[in-house]
């Protein structure tokens, strides 16, 4: 591992699809254990981010390390140390589930085929029927098993929850749990299921149309971005004063309500200082958070 | 062992949850003193959480003095012992109570009103401990 205790880090990196900058200057790091949530809303370069970590795009600007080394240059027996599990769960759908077993275990020299048989017991994925027969739901429980029954140190996952059912998608945090358990793994998935990221995650980075907006334990930002709702003596103003750490104001009903991050007795003496008052405080959960990061600003009205 | 509810779609945090669940709990008296909790990863797997989230729960609730750890044998309700003076319990109580009716008056909450929900409340707590015992 790199000497800052990063499994990852991406450094100012830039990535241009023509025009478009699907990354734009993005430095981000995934530490050492735990679970990091890179999240987004679709096209924000959630999946973009992820391909230049497994080396499969070069950044047009900046750079990405991976395991100590630049992402474009991972020796093959570290490469063995990531396990990936992808958008769409690309799997020869030809095979039977049992030779995509044997065909993964070939490629690995750490492959724990006694876990992979439990793992698709637990999923009720029958042994014998080939991929193209499966269940979207059973493919992703597939490419889950015998991507992590090799026992990577790191494992990238990519939506893994797309496609599963409420059941599935429980049993399937269920094997993240028992993941998360083994000391010193790290993980990093991204996903739209955020109720399911505040089960697992330690740490987000939430990217913003290839900008990244937050990056910070999961607790902080739970604990550090609220809602305040303030009253102002007379009528409301048309504009709001800045207030530090502001991340969204709207006006509604003739009142504002703002959405911050900081400690809240500074954001309460900030709220005064622009000669409002504090009304109401409310906690907002990790859906909300994204929410109010994320949503294009109506004009206000 | 009761069972504790976690609902990540909560505004509070889920340690946060489980810590007053946990509370309420001994508070019920569905849990008594001496009693073990399961282990971070049982809970862990249990409550289907990351299991940093249950062990920073657990060192909330060991500094609060809800519970105790014993090295090896696990986490246990902490016997009542009055560690608080008098003094801090009544520092406390009106705290708590503060915050309630600050919140409350806006409402518009009348004196009997918020008395009768003081004594309805403390009567479901004494009602759930007489249930559960």
């Amino acid at each position: 591992m790199s000497a800052q205790g990063n499994v990852a880090r991406w450094d100012r990196v830039t990535v241009c699809f023509g025009t478009h900058r699907a990354l734009d200057g993005a430095s981000f790091a995934v530490p050492v254990g735990g679970v990091t949530a890179l999240l987004g809303r679709n096209g924000a370069g959630k999946t973009t981010a992820i391909r230049t970590l497994l080396g499969l795009l070069a950044p047009t600007r900046g750079s990405v390390e991976v395991l100590g080394h630049d992402a474009l240059a991972v020796p093959p027996a570290l490469r063995a140390r990531i396990g990936y599990v992808g958008e769409g769960h690309p799997l020869p759908r030809w095979m039977k589930v049992k030779d995509v077993v044997a065909y993964q275990a070939s490629g690995f020299p750490t492959f724990d085929r006694a876990q992979c048989t439990r793992w698709l017991e637990r999923f009720d994925v029958p042994r014998t029927r080939r991929v193209m027969q499966l269940s979207r739901g059973m493919r992703a429980q597939l490419a889950l098993a015998v991507a992590l029954a090799p026992r990577p140190d790191f494992v990238v996952m990519d939506d893994p929850a797309l496609g599963l059912d409420t059941v599935a998608r429980r049993e399937f945090l269920e094997v993240m749990i028992d993941l998360i358990q083994e000391e010193g793994r790290t993980l990093l998935l991204t996903s739209h299921v955020l109720t399911d990221v505040e089960r697992v995650a330690d740490r987000v980075v939430l990217l913003d149309r290839g900008v990244v907006r937050v990056d910070a334990p999961l607790d902080d930002v739970r604990r550090l971005v609220r809602r305040y709702e303030l009253v102002h003596a007379g009528v409301p103003p048309e504009t709001l004063e800045p207030i530090a750490g502001l991340v969204r104001a709207r006006r509604r009903h003739g009142r504002w309500t703002v959405t911050v991050r900081g400690e809240e007795a500074a954001v309460v003496a900030a709220v005064r200082a622009t000669g409002a008052e504090v009304a109401g405080v409310e906690p907002l959960s990790l859906e909300d958070v994204f929410v109010e990061y994320t949503t294009r600003e109506e004009v206000l009205s | 062992m009761p069972i504790f509810r976690v609902d990540p779609s909560r505004g509070e945090p889920p340690f946060q949850q489980l810590v007053d669940a946990v509370k309420r709990a001994v508070a019920t008296g569905a849990l008594s003193p001496g009693d073990r909790l399961p282990s971070v990863r049982d809970l862990a797997r249990e409550l289907v959480l990351n299991p940093n989230t249950i062990a920073k729960a657990f060192r909330e609730l060991e500094s609060e003095g809800v519970t105790v750890s014993r090295p090896g044998a696990g986490t246990f309700v902490a016997e009542r012992r009055p560690t608080m003076s008098r003094e801090e319990r009544r520092r406390r109580l009106e705290e708590g109570f503060e915050a309630v009716l600050t919140e409350a008056v806006p409402w518009g909450a009348t004196d009997e009103e918020t008395r009768k929900a003081f004594e309805d409340a403390m009567a479901r707590l004494r009602g759930a401990k007489g249930g559960g015992s």
